[in-house]
């Protein structure tokens, strides 16, 4: 029989209390009541774990990196325990044959019962070469394990969005995962990496309620990615005075002013960092004095520079990387009030002779 | 004095000149309540985009970025607020109110109208017709640049303005949809700004034109947006 959460929990030497704290976190963090975390604590003790199959495409393992971290140390055990796997190509013990036997036994025991969780993006360029996996193309591995899944996690913005790889001129055509599994719906996590905490209160809801939470329209979970970074930011009381950082070793950044005119994407950025925060809410790149470069929103890197707060919107060789709206928009009105003022004068011209025209006929008459 | 069906072309020489009611009320304050909103938002919308040098001190005595915000908030919902009069008044209102949201593309009196008028602004033609409403041009610029410009403008700026809400609530139930046409709320924001640019550019073009007709056409027309009437400069023969 397979073992449920809190019987491995308990096994790894966690006692009830802290297991009663993760859930009431978890609940918290996912913006539940008390009885969510009841819920919680209930569906941890009596369902059976839930395997995960953790692929990797095209990607820097840095969501793998955030997971395994975890801010909360039980969280860290829960998510090991939860996904000590079936299969993750990054920590499992299992390697070469041993290991596809390991994934393929998962997707023939647990047959639609299973959650994929992806980090990376599918690679289309070339039928796929710039992406291998066991001497496979990763699309083909994707498609062949997307089929059977219960639901599909897309764990950062590689995965979610492209990322990097995604970013122009994407030579190897790198691809979000939604663009090749189209007959389910795909949990999007994104962010470069994902907060650790999102990452498992997404897992522990789906155990949970057995049932995708709510998403954005973008495919998002509304938990996490309804507020804006700038909303929940604390330095918006700065943003709100008119107080900017101008340059990063001003007196403003010393003063840990609002870093929207050092290009902090924190106003178009839908994440959750400005609350749930980092590595045992510590901190959050805002914190530490650096602008948010809007890591989970769709195209980041194709934006713009992370330190300007207008993004350049001709391409390359119109303009130079300075061509930003208010650059464009005013050289447009620029133009158009000298070509005003050039026919303003041809008209006055034009307007005089005609009057001194009339004055000739007028003296004929 | 007769007018053609379609383009508003006046035609001279068959019975008398005599004055029209062109632009009823709605439409004159609509105009002016459009003219004032649209300068203090130019201006702290610029400033949203191209913020002034910090001011020290205590931030939480001090909220002068946030007035600029609130000023170009109130200002943009007044200008919404005329800009669905205004919509509402074309069609309930006179012919003329519908002049700037439904060019007749289909009229060929129309097209004529206006090759004919962009010839006589080329200076290839030594005199424009009279017409009762917009000619032809000035029709399709401010069906073009000025409903177009502003629709987009209020649509945009409506879902800058809902992101302080979540998804699917509010104002950004109401809106959202702006954010994933455009495919992200950065791509919103430069059209909104650059939106902002190309109704100045109209405007800059609207203004010039208005004097120029003023002083050089056959018609009234600052008047014209003042009391309503047209009124047609008869030669003195």
């Amino acid at each position: 029989m397979t073992e449920t959460y809190y019987e491995i929990l308990r096994r790894q030497g966690i006692s009830r209390r802290s297991f009663l704290q993760f859930c009431s976190l978890t609940a918290a963090s996912l913006g539940l009541s008390e009885v969510g975390a009841q819920e919680i604590a209930r569906a941890m003790q009596a369902k059976p774990r839930l395997p995960v199959i953790w692929l990797h495409g095209m990607e820097c393992t840095c969501c793998t990196e955030a997971f395994i971290r975890s801010s909360h140390p039980l969280v860290s055990d829960v998510v090991l325990s939860m996904i000590s796997l079936d299969y993750d190509n990054t920590i499992m013990a299992a390697a070469g044959h041993q290991a596809d036997e390991q994934l393929e036994k998962t997707i023939r025991d647990y047959k639609g019962n299973y959650i994929l969780a992806v980090e990376g993006s599918a690679s289309l360029g070339n039928d796929g070469v710039y992406c291998m996996s066991g001497g496979k193309p990763f699309t083909g591995k994707l498609r062949h394990v997307a089929k059977d899944a219960k639901c599909v996690i897309s764990w950062g913005s590689c995965a979610s969005w492209g990322c990097v790889q995604a970013a122009k001129p994407n030579p190897t055509q790198a691809v979000p995962i939604h663009k090749i599994i189209t007959d389910k719906p795909v949990i999007k996590v994104p962010g470069c990496p994902p907060i650790p905490e999102v990452m498992t209160a997404i897992i522990t809801y789906l155990i949970t309620y057995d049932r995708l939470p709510q998403l954005d329209a973008q495919g998002r979970p509304k938990m996490f990615y309804s507020q804006r970074i700038h909303d929940k930011c604390y330095r918006r009381p700065h943003f709100d005075a008119g107080q900017f950082v101008e340059k990063f070793d001003d007196e403003g950044a010393r003063m840990g002013y609002c870093l929207y005119k050092v290009g902090c994407k924190g106003p178009t950025t839908y994440n959750a960092c400005s609350t749930v925060r980092w590595n045992d809410a510590l901190s959050f790149p805002i914190q530490s004095g650096h602008g948010c470069i809007g890591c989970s929103e769709d195209n980041f890197w194709d934006k713009g520079s992370f330190y300007k707060h207008l993004p350049t919107i001709l391409p390359p060789g119109w303009g130079g990387i300075e061509a930003t709206a208010s650059k464009v928009g005013l050289t447009a009105v620029a133009v158009t009030g000298a070509a005003v003022a050039a026919h303003a004068a041809l008209s006055a011209i034009k307007q005089t002779r005609s009057q001194s025209r009339n004055d000739k006929l007028a003296v004929k008459e | 004095m007769k007018i053609e069906k379609y383009s508003g072309r006046v035609i001279e020489g068959e019975g008398p000149v005599e004055n029209i009611y062109v632009y009823e009320a709605p439409v004159r304050i609509w105009h002016w309540i459009t003219v004032l909103m649209m300068i203090p938002l130019v201006v702290t919308g610029y400033l949203i985009a191209e913020p002034p040098l910090s001011v020290g001190g205590e931030a939480t005595f001090i909220y002068g970025f946030a007035w600029i915000r609130i000023i170009h908030f109130s200002c943009a919902m007044i200008f919404a607020i005329a800009l669905i009069m205004r919509i509402y008044w074309a069609i309930v209102g006179n012919y003329h109110a519908r002049e700037l949201f439904l060019p007749p593309v289909w009229r060929l009196v129309w097209w004529r109208g206006i090759f004919g008028q962009a010839a006589y602004y080329l200076f290839l033609r030594k005199d424009s017709d009279s017409w009762v409403g917009h000619n032809p041009l000035a029709q399709i610029a401010m069906f073009s640049m000025f409903v177009l410009g502003a629709l987009l403008i209020t649509v945009t700026g409506f879902a800058l303005f809902a992101q302080q809400w979540a998804w699917g609530v509010s104002w950004m139930k109401m809106f959202g949809w702006v954010h994933v046409l455009f495919g992200e709320p950065q791509a919103v924001r430069t059209v909104h700004h650059l939106t902002m640019y190309y109704l100045l550019a109209f405007s800059i073009v609207h203004m010039y034109m208005v004097f120029r007709e003023d002083i050089m056409g056959k018609e009234t027309v600052i008047s014209t947006m003042v009391n309503g009437i047209r009124a047609f400069k008869v030669k003195e023969h």
